[in-house]
């Protein structure tokens, strides 16, 4: 059987199935003479509840982390709640009820509240409004050891409703292979809890599966795709095997080498940066230790819009990924538009060969209006840490001179309008047209670094379109005319004393990084997962034989 | 009585726990302190009705002091420029 919900958290597991009980406590409504001694009872449960309360902080302190572990002090607040206290008080008082009953009543009233808001997170708080209105009733009823850890089979994938707060904490963490729940939501405990202990978790799987499902059954939780498989068959298994098995090379080399220098034998130093295509690839980039963002794709910016977007709508996206890079290098390519990434709003026109047409710098100085504006926000978000600006398709120096003095005219604008920018942007031209590698002694001297575009490179250089299936065997970027281009291209990149890197997919060819090195590379970008791969390749490396 | 209005800059708005933390202070300083926001109203020391505003960013929160010692209204401004 295979269930959809969401992934909360990104990893695989196969296990057994176990159903998470909960000891409903059946609250009883009776009638109650003595009113005064019914609230001295619920006071003796309400000093008991936070007690325990203080204790499962101090537990989840350990476990989960302070921020974590903060939702139990707002759990002891809640119970202290005046509100909550007098509603429960009334209740007793004025209908002459039990304690428990009165704690059930305000319970549902409360969480009802906080379940019909319009923000997904309150709603999510009912939960924490039940689990402390359990926590009273259980007290009420003299069951004071309840949430001591709970017993549970080894290793096993739970199944629940939901999980409330206090019970991810009484769950015996080395027993749980994976969460897997009917309800919750992303900012569910469930959720936060397997994202701090890295286990996988679904969630919203809706409440069928739990009647289907039976203890010791053999389950995949798949956090990447939100499917739960029950019984699953062979090739299922297999899957999952292989997916566990990446999973743990990729979290072996991260402990193994994340903080580690990208130094080969030899004691020779590359960057090794990351490529992106938008902002929640920045978090992988971090995660997976790029010493910087070596092609930041602006396009995304372009492609997800009706419009032109704004320059205070793309200065606060380059200022975020800068802030969040934190003063590490980041490159960020203008935009990269033409008929073979259409957008309806630019109303280009229909072209034979849109690889060789009016795209990337071409269509800039074609419109200089949506140039400047992209110009302008990129200029302004500078001051917030080390931008590099990187502009593709240049064939010759007239166009990049054009380009430069458009850039002149924006910081111009600029100190007219005293915005502030960053003193220290550099300029960088990518080479992924033949030209620009063969006459890269030209442009050298008028910009900052070089970055070899391989794909692009390739297809031009071997004049093999890169699109097209029957072509793959051509087109090979193993290629001695695009590594002799290439390698062009670095030789006068630091005959002029700029830097050169590769953001093609080339960079990540682990067969090729002794050439690169070889060459003078300086840097390498790559997507945020093989950053450490090639740092691996690297630190084997010994240029010195 | 003071009075004053507040931008919420937080990105999650008055979650949880700065709700809680307001709470607290507001009940030390034995101060009556209330919240507003689109025509609904809160008492500050109470957590569950504050975050029963539902308070998001970039609402603007009228905030009102109606006793307590003189220092409670900068106690409470600087609170939540901090938190809020």
């Amino acid at each position: 059987m295979r269930y959809q919900g969401k992934g909360v958290y990104s990893a695989v597991t196969i296990g057994k199935v176990q159903l998470f009980k909960r000891e409903e406590t059946v609250v009883r409504r009776t009638h109650i003479s003595d009113v005064k001694q019914e609230k001295k009872r619920l006071e003796e449960a309400k000093r008991l509840a936070t007690e325990q309360l203080e204790t499962i902080y101090e537990k989840a302190l350990k476990e989960v982390g302070e921020s974590n572990a903060q939702i139990f002090q707002i759990h002891i607040m809640m119970l202290d709640d005046e509100d909550y206290n007098d509603s429960i008080q009334n209740i007793i008082e004025n209908q002459h009820i039990n304690a428990e009953y009165a704690v059930a009543v305000t319970s549902d009233n409360l969480s009802a509240l906080f379940e019909n808001m319009d923000n997904s997170y309150m709603q999510a708080r009912a939960a924490d409004i039940r689990d402390i209105s359990n926590r009273l009733i259980a007290c009420l009823a003299g069951n004071h050891q309840e949430q001591e850890t709970r017993d549970l089979p080894d290793k096993v994938i739970l199944c629940a409703e939901d999980l409330a707060p206090s019970e991810t904490v009484s769950i015996d963490k080395e027993k749980v292979l994976a969460f897997v729940t009917a309800y919750g939501s992303a900012n569910s405990h469930t959720a936060i809890l397997a994202g701090t202990m890295n286990i996988p978790a679904i969630i919203g799987l809706g409440e069928e599966f739990l009647s289907q499902i039976k203890d010791g059954q053999t389950a995949i939780v798949d956090g990447y795709t939100g499917q739960f498989i029950v019984d699953p068959s062979e090739e299922e298994v297999l899957l999952a095997e292989k997916k566990i098995q990446e999973d743990l090379e990729k979290k072996q080399m991260l402990q193994r080498l994340k903080g580690k220098e990208n130094i080969t034998i030899d004691g020779h130093k590359i960057h090794i940066y990351a490529n992106i295509g938008n902002m929640d690839q920045v978090g992988a980039a971090l995660m997976q230790d790029a010493g910087g963002i070596g092609l930041f794709r602006s396009e995304f910016l372009y492609l997800e819009n009706t419009d032109y977007p704004t320059e205070e709508q793309q200065f606060r996206v380059y200022r975020k990924v800068l802030e969040s890079m934190t003063g590490r290098k980041v490159i960020i390519r203008t935009i990269d538009i033409g008929a073979d990434k259409q957008v309806d709003y630019f109303q280009l026109e229909k072209e034979e060969n849109p690889a060789l047409g009016l795209r990337a710098v071409r269509l800039c100085l074609a419109r200089p209006e949506i140039f400047k504006c992209q110009l302008r926000a990129l200029y302004r978000a500078s001051a917030y840490g080390n931008l590099g600006i990187m502009f593709p398709m240049i064939a010759s120096t007239g166009e990049l001179e054009e380009i430069l003095s458009i850039c002149e005219e924006v910081k111009q604008e600029l100190d007219e309008d005293g915005i502030q920018y960053g003193n220290k942007v550099e300029l960088g031209v990518m080479i992924e047209t033949p030209a620009a590698a063969i006459i890269s002694d030209q442009i050298a001297p008028m910009v900052d670094f070089f970055s070899v575009g391989t794909n692009d490179l390739t297809q031009y250089t071997l004049a093999c379109d890169r699109q097209n299936p029957n072509l793959e065997r051509f087109c090979d970027p193993h290629h001695e005319a695009v590594l002799r281009l290439i390698e062009l291209a670095a030789k006068n990149a630091h005959a002029h004393g700029l830097w050169i890197g590769i953001c093609g997919e080339l960079a990540a060819d682990t067969s090729m990084t002794e050439t690169f090195l070889r060459m003078g590379i300086d840097e390498l970008s790559v997507s945020p997962g093989y950053v450490l791969k090639i740092r691996d390749v690297v630190r084997n490396i010994d240029l010195s034989k | 009585m003071k009075t004053f209005e507040h931008k919420v800059k937080a990105s999650e708005g008055i979650h949880a726990r700065p709700a809680g933390l307001l709470a607290k202070l507001v009940k030390e300083m034995n101060a009556s302190v209330i919240i507003s926001k689109g025509g609904k109203s809160a008492d500050a020391g109470k957590l569950l009705s504050l975050m029963n505003l539902g308070v998001r960013k970039d609402d603007i929160i009228t905030v009102t002091i109606s006793n307590g010692e003189d220092t409670v209204y900068e106690k409470i401004k600087n609170f939540m420029d901090e938190n809020f």
